[in-house]
């Protein structure tokens, strides 16, 4: 069985334009994009190298509607269930008439799950806690270049380096190569 | 990147470039301080310091050592609350609100304006905190179980939601500024030189790398965090005016208070902000970025703000006169007319009358006036919490109750021990943090700099 090489390449580069350029043309022609590296977003960079839509926004809807759900049941059970208090000729004899003393602190807690839910939620999966790696592979993409990373095999290597070539890359370097074994295809599998 | 018009002002002045950002950025963590850094940061921590001894003698002795008597039981510990409270409400306003208004500029701005809110938030916290009277019992504010039964807070006081409101004011606010920050620290990470620095800021970077998945992720959890904050500095401050709205004290018993007490917020707050960047901007020397166009916009602000405030003023006065209840009417008479009528007339000159000057273009794009007004509102909106609190609680419904209020020498102290606290930060913060958003001004540099304007421009003629 054969084993296919894999190659590690950086195309870096010094605006953002010719790297939208180079991405929009790797794609064209095939090539997958494993990660874009740069000092600042880029917009419209998500939809030419593939990603899918992110998350986050999701979970913090869900993580608020955790904490209303949260500041519901607490405030029924101190106010309503436990302890039902008469002040200042209010009595607290059932949730739904005392609502609207009830709306400031749902609305607190809401925005509180909602906001540290989604803030831990975005660090754990990016994992950005204290002591990790720096996770850019040239610590100049955090300053004033941009890098497109390609994990891509032998057959396609001369074809990226062309694109990149043509987009005006500053620099193109070679991060070394892996083997890896490959799957079987169905055309490799008939053969 | 999207094209913007010529005839907008540039934002970045100069010729820069993505490198030159960066290096701008870093030159106050880098460089060696001035030695104004060190005289400021010296007074600032003696001021400190000297409020750390008043509050360890107000803890020791108790709170019979404030000015505070049986009638005025709130004056000098609560005005200092919602002051600082107020001003931490412009930092909020400038990187959410202005951020759903896609302004860009906001970027140059909210990475100190943000500091400045959780500083001002952490002066706030020392005063509800102490003014309970035993602040060692105050984990009794939230709703744990505890040794005495199942004895609850009491859900249907604002001073209980102002605990909620607060604290989740004071965290989602830290988070929003930290989440902003990392990028940051993973530029200054990778430039510095300095052993214990590169070790120093990569910890604080928590590893950013800058991935595209990430940046996509960072973007969407900015937009959510000001999508968040934003109807979250409105309630805070509009809690903060429960607490005296709800209560049947004439003078306090409005409906006006919310909007009026978010609006002297911002107001009070924007003028920190320009007292702090003014500075900022002349010790570092980022004129380029803090450009006098900045400055005029938030002038505007400022003439906004304050005006609203001004008719605020008015609105209570009319509405005090129309509702012909003598006890309302006679709070605001003698508000302007009392024993502390001198405040009442500060709080008016200093808010209604000086920031109307800023409609002048001169005044409004001159950095001096505009650093003496910022002050003098700042004072102006500390004399607004005064007056509200003292003088109406001197003269409330019994004539027995009657009393005057003199600040102890103590209540002074902690103040000044507060200002000292904000200001030692602050300097702090803008020596060793980066006080510019750098990322998010790199995103505009193509449509706002100058320089690259300018190329722009002689492209299309």
């Amino acid at each position: 069985m054969r084993k296919t090489t894999k190659h590690i390449i950086h195309g870096v580069f010094g605006d953002e334009e010719p790297l939208m350029e180079a991405c929009k043309k790797l794609r064209a022609q095939g090539i997958r994009i494993k990660d874009v590296y740069s000092p600042m977003p880029i917009h419209g960079l998500d939809n030419l190298i593939g990603l899918p839509r992110t998350w986050m926004a999701i979970t913090a809807f869900i993580y608020g509607l955790t904490g209303l759900g949260l500041a519901t049941l607490m405030m029924w059970y101190m106010m309503i269930h436990d302890w039902p208090n008469d002040i200042g000729g209010k009595p607290n004899w059932a949730y739904f008439y005392n609502i609207p003393a009830f709306i400031p602190i749902s609305f607190e807690s809401t925005v509180f799950c909602a906001a540290h839910g989604m803030a831990l939620t975005y660090l754990l999966r990016c994992w950005l806690v204290p002591g990790a790696k720096a996770k850019n592979p040239d610590p100049r993409t955090t300053d004033d270049k941009f890098l497109i990373l390609l994990d891509i095999a032998d057959h396609q290597v001369a074809q990226a380096e062309a694109v990149l070539k043509a987009c005006h890359a500053e620099e193109i370097n070679h991060k070394g190569t892996y083997e890896v074994e490959p799957k079987y295809t169905l055309e490799e599998s008939y053969q | 990147m999207h094209a913007e018009s010529e005839i907008r002002i540039p934002l970045i002045l100069g010729n820069k470039t993505y490198r030159q950002i960066s290096d701008d950025i870093i030159a106050p963590i880098e460089g060696k301080a001035a030695k104004t850094w060190y005289i400021l940061t010296t007074i600032s921590a003696v001021c400190f310091l000297w409020g750390i001894g008043c509050l360890a003698y107000t803890i020791g002795v108790g709170i019979g050592s404030w000015g505070s008597n049986n009638g005025v039981d709130w004056a000098w510990d609560i005005t200092n609350f919602v002051w600082w409270i107020g001003i931490g409400h412009a930092g909020t306003l400038i990187s959410a609100v202005l951020l759903l208004f896609r302004q860009k500029w906001r970027m140059a701005i909210n990475r100190s304006a943000e500091a400045m809110t959780i500083f001002a938030v952490l002066c706030a916290a020392i005063f509800v905190t102490l003014h309970t009277g035993r602040p060692w019992l105050d984990y009794m504010l939230f709703p744990l179980p505890n040794q005495f039964g199942s004895l609850w807070p009491n859900f249907n006081s604002p001073l209980l939601w102002d605990v909620f409101a607060v604290t989740t004011y004071a965290t989602v606010s830290i988070v929003f500024w930290y989440i902003g920050l990392i990028p940051d620290f993973g530029m200054i990470r990778d430039r510095v030189i300095k052993p214990w620095q590169k070790k120093f800021y990569g910890l604080l970077s928590f590893g950013w790398g800058g991935s595209a998945r990430h940046w996509s992720r960072f973007e969407e959890v900015s937009l959510v965090l000001a999508g968040l904050s934003t109807p979250l500095v409105f309630s805070v401050h509009s809690i903060v005016s429960f607490d005296f709205a709800t209560s049947v004290v004439p003078g306090w018993h409005t409906t006006i208070f919310p909007p009026y007490f978010v609006s002297g917020a911002v107001f009070s707050g924007f003028a920190m902000v320009l007292t702090l960047m003014l500075v900022v901007r002349k010790v570092y020397k980022l004129e380029s970025y803090l450009t006098i166009k900045h400055i005029e916009y938030m002038n505007i602000v400022i003439i906004v703000t304050g005006s609203i405030v001004g008719v605020a003023y008015l609105t209570e006065l009319f509405v005090a006169w129309y509702s012909g209840v003598e006890w309302e009417q006679y709070a605001f008479l003698n508000r302007a007319t009392g024993p502390l009528a001198w405040s009442y007339w500060a709080m008016m000159t200093c808010n209604v009358i000086s920031p109307q000057l800023f409609w002048f273009k001169k005044i409004r794009t001159s950095v001096v006036a505009t650093f003496i007004l910022s002050i003098v509102v700042n004072i102006g909106m500390w004399f607004e919490r005064f007056v509200i609190i003292v003088p109406t609680l001197c003269r409330t419904y019994l004539p027995s109750t009657w009393n005057t209020y003199t600040p102890s020498f103590i209540d002074i102290g902690i103040f000044v021990g507060t200002i000292g606290m904000f200001s030692t930060f602050f300097l702090l913060f803008s020596r060793y943090f980066p006080v510019i958003a750098q990322a998010e001004l790199k995103t505009i540099l193509k449509s706002s700099g100058e320089a690259q304007k300018k190329a722009a421009a002689s492209h299309h003629h």
